[in-house]
């Protein structure tokens, strides 16, 4: 059962052949095989996830009308509010911390009938591009236990990828969802700004955070966008967005599709480099017309991209402070004790770097010259973006310069860690739509990025689709082996 | 160049402490990401209106309805200290 997708569990049940009950249990007997091995769960909501099943097969056996995702298992990251359900961030600073309403997203994926078996490890407070800065302990990649997933969002990608769920749900602020997707041989989207709300995301850098769709398929990942996407009017940035009928199948036959030269340049390793341009190939004799092309400013996108991710974390996380929620410090004699003793011991080491980068920036004397500069070159990238897109239908690019790396081999040297983003970054900067799908067959899972203009869902997931049918990656999970083993 | 005392006053602006073991790790750390950034430096952005944000919405505004709040309890449940409904703190008052 596992090995379903979500379409494939959707039909089952939707058909009476199986029980939502049975789909349940059988998910929770794969988690407890191999959650141990990969570590993808922060805690599970079993009990939840067997109540919501229950229900489902009332309705189902009353012949009611059965919503798009009904009876499908997903993991939410742990940074997205369930109703009574621990939501902590992976944050000593929110370990206690029970959600009281749910976020926009859930509240649309209840009313599409989806179970929710849990909550995945990540970066604390979305920091991170390995997982290993969570505060609880370290998610493995499935490919390879000795290797980390990517991240933030790594917890979701491991989910899919061994087959603990057939969907989640990552946050992308600079390449959160499509990285760890890259990593993991699994598909990720970033969606446009806007599309879907932030109600109930915790906030990292709010105008850059947007929720995306974790799959294994394309239609998997269309069908749980479908589902999240829409307008809420208690997130101020939420955009109307018109009727969501996906022509998957379209192909990419006549899209005009560019290869910017930047984005294989120094740093990206050749295999990574090779499976993408293979990727292209296959594209052009499926009927598209490939062309390099060159994008000069996205090689300023990281640095643009740490200035203001950092600068609007500072003034996001100034909330933590101990009094009306989250971690207090025991020394609270007075309040400069009570804020700064409290956040000094909750707070993880990248998250304080972050914090102090962004106060520095934003600070008298250094504005201009950093975060002010930064606002100005996001200006340029995008531009650059819309140029881009009046000649071409989408672009093409590696997901991350490189495969999964080790454990513990980048979480000393912070920028080597933030260089793991820099080519999912650019998109993120300009609010546009970028899928991550699995280009490679053997070794480690590499990941190709197509990136659409803003609302171009629809033509990204189409070439994603296209690359899914050719490359054959299969769409099934894999069996958690290699690194140090057991723990 | 970004210097010890500069990152001792970041962190305090920003209520963190900062061990001088930790003062030296950040500084070096915040320089590498610093002299990173000062690539930006180089592109002519004399004539560049700062981008903000990237969606063209301006002065978004709701109705000032009132709406049914949380019930007390469940705010409270995650409230590390608190008394009689209210959210207690260290007092304002010096009473020494």
């Amino acid at each position: 059962m596992f090995q379903l997708s979500a379409r494939e569990i959707r039909n089952r049940v939707a058909a009476g052949e199986v029980k939502a009950l049975e789909v349940v249990d059988s998910f929770i007997t794969r988690i407890e095989a191999v959650d141990n091995k990969v570590k993808a769960f922060l805690h599970t909501t079993f009990d939840l996830a067997r109540q919501q099943a229950q229900k489902i097969d009332k309705k189902v056996a009353q012949g009611e009308n059965l919503p798009p995702l009904v009876g499908v298992p997903i993991a939410v990251k742990d940074n997205i509010a369930i109703k009574d359900v621990p939501l902590t961030c992976g944050s000593r600073m929110l370990a206690n911390y029970v959600s009281p309403f749910n976020a926009g997203v859930i509240e649309r994926l209840e009313q599409a009938g989806c179970v929710f078996m849990g909550k995945t490890n990540m970066d604390e407070f979305a920091m991170g591009s390995s997982t290993e800065n969570s505060a609880f302990f370290t998610t493995r990649n499935p490919h390879d236990l000795g290797r980390v997933p990517g991240g933030s969002s790594g917890g979701s990608a491991v989910a899919v990828a061994c087959g603990e769920v057939p969907v989640s749900l990552g946050s992308d602020t600079g390449g959160s969802v499509r990285q760890p997707a890259s990593f993991c041989g699994v598909i990720g989207l970033r969606p446009t700004y806007g599309m879907v709300s932030r109600y109930g995301l915790v906030a990292f850098a709010s105008s850059l955070d947007q929720i995306g769709p974790m799959g294994r398929t394309t239609e998997d990942v269309a069908l749980l966008l479908k589902a999240i996407a829409g307008y809420d009017a208690r997130d101020a940035t939420s955009v109307q967005t018109g009727a969501m009928e996906y022509d998957l199948a379209r192909g990419c036959k006549g899209m005009h599709i560019g290869l910017p030269g930047e984005y294989f340049g120094p740093g990206v390793e050749t295999e990574v480099a090779d499976a993408v341009r293979q990727a292209a190939q296959l594209l052009t004799q499926a009927g598209a017309r490939v062309e390099e092309m060159s994008l000069p400013s996205s090689g300023h996108a990281l640095a643009a991209y740490y200035l203001l991710a950092s600068g609007e974390a500072s003034s996001n996380l100034a909330r933590y402070d101990g009094v009306r929620y989250g971690y207090r410090t025991p020394d609270a004699s007075n309040w400069e004790k009570l804020f700064t003793g409290s956040r000094q011991e909750a707070f993880g080491q990248e998250v304080k770097r972050r914090i102090i980068l962004g106060t520095y920036v934003l600070s008298a004397g250094y504005y201009d010259a950093y975060y002010l500069q930064a606002q100005k070159v996001r200006r340029l990238i995008a531009d650059e973006f819309k140029e881009a897109f009046k000649k071409y239908h989408v672009l093409l690019t590696p997901t991350a310069p490189h495969t999964a790396f080790q454990l513990g081999t980048r979480v000393e040297d912070p920028l080597s860690m933030y260089l793991s983003d820099i080519l999912a970054v650019p998109p993120s900067i300009a609010g546009l739509p970028a899928v991550s799908v699995p280009c490679h067959r053997q070794g480690l899972p590499v990941g190709v990025q197509v990136i659409g203009p803003a609302f171009g869902e629809e033509r990204i997931l189409q070439v994603a689709r296209v690359l899914e049918d050719l490359i054959n990656t299969g769409g099934r999970p894999v069996e958690p082996w290699g690194g140090e083993g057991d723990e | 160049m970004i210097k010890k005392e500069d990152v001792y006053k970041a962190a305090r602006l920003a209520y963190l402490q900062v061990e001088e073991e930790e003062l030296e790790l950040y500084t070096n750390q915040l320089r590498d990401i610093l002299n990173f950034a000062n690539t930006l430096q180089t592109l002519p952005t004399k004539e560049v209106e700062p981008m903000a944000h990237v969606l063209p919405l301006k002065n978004v505004t709701r109705p000032d309805a009132v709406k049914p709040s949380l019930p007390l309890k469940t705010v409270m449940q995650n409230v590390p200290e608190w008394e009689e409904g209210f959210f207690s703190v260290p007092s304002f008052r010096d009473r020494s």
